[in-house]
């Protein structure tokens, strides 16, 4: 009977290797899978449950984890919640947002970065603590974007909008703001039933407070986007600042007849100065030079400044501004160029236009995380800065640079002049639909000494009447304070 | 030279210092994942320890003297390798009572189940003590066989039975509770060997040929299929899915080391293929368990977590696991019992599930081992349809909860709570002590007077010249 016995003997080994092989299939290689997976409370408690690393800015911790005296043993803090929401988003029992999101790994202390001091956590048999995480806000800036958008009596209540403000030159993000905002600390609350209860209201509300609009929201840039339209004709080599342009009072659509004016500014009879057309944001001009540059150049100039692209690794949900792929009628073609049919862009996008003109045409990959430490505060990363593309060359720049400089000294955006200093700004109005609220938006840079920032302002809803909503008057203000508070 | 005298070949030694040694480790792996159940969960070593670890090298020694009086040629791995493994399934156990403990739902599991171990470490003892000779149980054939049936069907009766989680394979009696399965699984391979050796000749020769088997005689198969297809047909009344699967393994493996024909596999699988697509058919039960193996996370919210909480706890614990008192494995219902690979896992990682399923090869192993080397056909058939029975336990248990194979429930020998298990498995380790010290014990020598010395005279070269 022993060969029988051997076979049983064999097939018990086939029978363990396979038990075997499937823990380890388990435990090793889908481990991570199965961590990750949203019904796991396992994982959820004990990540709650940790000393989760502090978000600064500047000094400050904007984000940590204080000790309770509940089961979770450490409850979230945010301070100043409202300002920095947003950019912080929420530890909640439920889900993550925001940096909280993006940086977990760091923040709870599972980052391969943080290997040692977890080691040394081990032989302490002290619980792990996560790694902080520095982020590049300005925080003058920020509180300049928040309370231009949030506290301005001259906007209203209810107004939903965005700021962004960049260094140009690096590609960090000074500022970043969007209203209406929300309290992160309510939804990291250990009052579960009233988290999940905030959470679907917030998630209910028609104005969207938990949606980042800075990098979130795309909407036509409007005039803003005649940047993009003067960069693509000065990079054919055929144009500079003092070209002679295409004006006039309207231009009607090619093969259509509507026609479209320049609402009463002063944009010649005919043929006007290119650094005239943006001063005056003259429509005419720039549906006349879009048509004329046609789709393919326009399009690689707007890929050129990032869009059809995300570039922002730092925060969860950056939209894709678009600039249309599929051929277009020359009548939309047109329309183009003022940042109107299906041009969308998130005021980020806008904010890296500008940087990227002031840059000497490169745009820079925005980043929001500085560095990277370990609980006892040692540097372990420090984020480098990253080309993202050479949007337009050096001299095209310098052009571009000059004439939002008379923009703001001659043209519709005074109103961010600083003495003392080098402002450039472009203004823009845009309307999706008929009935709907008009968008304003402003980007302007600020230069003085080694100091640069490139600001946009997008208010995408105001309790205004469509003909005060104006680029100019109202997001211009909340621009020149962030640029004032990054340099002076 | 020792080799030359036996002819046989080789004569095992028989190591009880090997086994004292590994006892002592055993020992150190259960006291010491106690005292560490209690440094993870109250930082500090538990109060009890001296009264707890006395206990359990008390009860653990004593096996280790019986064995030493007994049964001195037995297999010297497989007491400390059980003692291990009950030591760390008590600590685990202890383990979940402090969790359920802090979830105001206080079990004296641990206590109970120190209870349950000292019971079968009587029996184990026993059995050692009162069966000299293994071979005495091959009178016991029917009987055995009889009594099985009868405490299958033990929880169908009225007053005694009781049904737990849709399986009707509890009987109460008084205050305890037992699962009869449990017991009836060692005297069905009794029964089965006692048969079988019986007649295996005519069940291999006599007969007729169909297809590819040579099909027995009726006569000589029909009691043997009788005493089976009742066990299997009660245990598939009483929703009992793990212990069906197991004894038609059982069954299946004995009969084809019994014949040594190979074709009984064949007609077993397809048997068992027929029975299962069947079982999926008609039985909303069965659908509902496969239906889980296949996504056990589709119905979270309506139907059970048990197998996905397992397989969280499992990949929580990674490679080295959380740490014994570290991790959530109450998360898991019925991690104490069925499911307390999974809590092993989250605690003590791929590592301790990677040993725990090791120490129950090295069983299965000494076991066909054992089995291989003995001399009479019963001993054989015991020993291997113990270590087989013990092996598809091992597998359907553990290979349920990790999402191997549909789950079935059944309880991981020695490591999961529960009494009528924790006996069994103490009895049947008895029984392979007893087989394997008959194997090994030296061929009683019939010339007395030989001695090393008229050894090599009797072998001496002799000068003719």
């Amino acid at each position: 009977m022993n060969k029988p016995i051997r076979t049983m003997s064999l097939f018990c080994l086939v029978l363990f290797l396979a038990l075997m092989g499937n823990a380890t299939y388990l435990q090793y290689f889908k481990a991570s899978d199965l961590n990750e997976s949203s019904l796991n409370k396992r994982v959820i408690e004990s990540a709650f449950s940790r000393e989760r690393g502090a978000i600064l800015v500047g000094r400050d911790a904007i984000a940590e984890s204080k000790p309770s005296d509940d089961k979770y043993k450490f409850q979230r803090v945010y301070n100043n919640p409202w300002m920095y929401a947003h950019v912080t988003g929420t530890f909640s029992y439920y889900s993550q947002t925001g940096i909280e999101r993006t940086q977990n790994s760091v923040l709870s202390g599972d980052d391969s970065r943080l290997f040692v001091s977890r080691l040394v956590d081990l032989v302490n048999n002290s619980s792990p603590k996560g790694g902080t995480v520095e982020l590049t806000l300005d925080p003058d800036a920020q509180k300049a974007a928040f309370e231009g958008l949030d506290k301005n009596p001259g906007l209203g209540s209810d107004v939903q909008g965005a700021v962004v403000a960049i260094e140009p030159s690096t590609g960090k993000i000074l500022a970043m703001t969007s209203s209406p905002s929300f309290d992160p600390n309510k939804l990291a609350s250990h009052d579960l039933g009233q988290v999940a209860e905030l959470s679907q209201e917030l998630n209910a509300r028609d104005d969207q407070p938990l949606l980042n609009r800075a990098i979130s929201t795309t909407l036509p840039p409007g005039s803003t986007f005649k940047l993009v339209t003067a960069a693509a004709a000065l990079e054919t080599g055929d144009y500079d600042a003092d070209s002679m342009v295409p004006g006039g009072p309207s231009y009607t659509l090619p093969h259509t007849t509507t026609s479209i004016g320049n609402g009463g500014r002063a944009c010649g009879t005919d043929k006007i100065p290119m650094t005239q057309a943006l001063e005056q944001s003259c429509n005419t001009t720039f549906l006349a030079l879009a048509d004329e540059l046609g789709q393919e150049k326009m399009l690689a100039q707007a890929e050129a400044f990032g869009f059809n692209d995300t570039s922002l690794e730092d925060l969860p949900g950056q939209a894709e501004s678009v600039y249309p792929t599929e051929e277009l009628e020359d009548s939309y073609l047109a329309q183009t160029g003022i940042g109107q049919y299906d041009v969308r862009a998130t005021p980020l996008q806008m904010a890296m236009v500008v940087g990227g003109i002031v840059n000497d045409g490169v745009v820079m990959r925005p980043y929001l995380v500085d560095e990277v430490r370990s609980p006892d505060l040692d540097v372990l990363d420090k984020t480098s800065t990253e080309e993202l593309s050479q949007a337009v060359g050096s001299d095209s720049a310098h052009e571009l640079r000059k004439m939002m400089v008379s923009v703001v000294e001659n043209g519709t955006a005074g109103v961010a002049l600083i003495p003392g200093a080098e402002v450039g700004a472009k203004t823009g109005t845009a309307e999706s639909c008929d009935e709907c609220n008009n968008f304003a938006w402003f980007v302007s840079y600020a230069k003085k000494g080694d100091k640069e920032v490139a600001v946009a302002v997008m208010l995408q809803k105001v309790d205004l009447s469509n003909s005060e909503i104006a680029g100019g008057a109202l997001a211009g203000p909340i621009a020149k304070s962030v640029m004032e508070a990054v340099i002076d | 030279m020792s080799q030359q005298n036996s002819f046989l070949g080789f004569v095992h030694r028989r190591r009880r210092g090997a086994e004292l040694f590994l006892v002592v480790l055993a020992l150190v792996v259960g006291i010491g994942a106690y005292a560490a159940v209690g440094l993870g969960i109250d930082g500090e070593v538990p109060a009890d320890i001296i009264g707890y670890g006395g206990w359990l090298a008390a009860l653990t020694i004593a096996c280790h003297i019986v064995v030493r009086l007994t049964a001195p040629y037995a297999d010297p791995v497989l007491l400390p390798v059980v003692a291990a493994l009950n030591g760390l399934g008590l600590a685990v156990i202890h383990r979940l009572d402090l969790a359920y403990e802090t979830q105001g739902k206080a079990h004296q599991y641990a206590q109970q189940q120190l209870v349950w171990m000292t019971i079968g470490v009587g029996l184990f003892i026993a059995t050692l003590v009162v069966l000299r000779d293994h071979r005495v149980l091959q009178r016991f054939t029917y009987t055995s066989g009889l009594a099985a049936i009868v405490l299958l069907l033990m929880p169908m009766l009225p007053f005694i039975g009781r049904e737990v989680n849709g399986a009707r394979i509890w009987i109460n009696l008084g205050p305890i509770g037992l699962q009869p399965g449990e017991i009836a699984k060692v005297l069905l391979v009794i029964a089965f060997a006692g048969y079988l050796v019986l007649h295996r000749d005519a069940l291999a020769l006599a007969g007729r040929r169909l297809l590819f088997v040579d099909l027995p005689r009726g006569r000589d198969l029909g009691p043997i299929l009788m005493m089976w297809l009742v066990s299997l047909g009660v245990l598939v009344f009483q929703r009992d899915l793990g212990s069906s699967l197991l004894f038609f393994g059982l069954f299946l493996t004995m009969l084809y080391v019994a014949t040594e024909r190979p074709g009984w596999l064949v007609v077993g699988v397809a048997l068992f293929s027929a029975g299962a697509f069947f079982g999926y058919q008609a039985f909303g039960h069965v659908q509902a368990r496969v239906n889980a193996w296949s996504d056990p996370f589709a119905a979270w919210e309506t139907g059970s977590q048990q197998v996905g909480q397992s397989m969280f706890g499992m990949a929580w614990g990674g490679l080295l696991g959380r740490g014994l008192g570290q991790g959530r494995p109450d998360l898991i219902s019925y991690a104490q019992s069925d499911f307390i690979m999974g809590a092993i896992g989250e605690e003590l990682g791929l590592t301790g599930v990677i040993a725990v399923i090791l120490l129950y090869g090295l069983i299965v192993e000494r076991g066909l081992r054992a089995a291989l080397v003995c001399r009479d056909g019963f001993g054989k058939l015991v020993a291997t349809g113990l270590a087989c029975v013990l092996a598809l336990q091992v597998f359907v248990v553990i290979g349920g909860v990790t999402n191997l194979i549909p789950l079935t429930g059944l309880t991981t020998p020695f490591l999961s709570y529960g009494g009528s298990s924790l006996i069994a498995n103490w009895v049947i380790i008895a029984l392979l002590l007893r087989i394997s010290d008959q194997a090994r014990r030296p061929v009683p020598d019939l010339s007395q007077d030989s001695d090393e010395a008229s050894d090599a005279e009797t072998t001496q070269v002799v000068n003719l010249r």
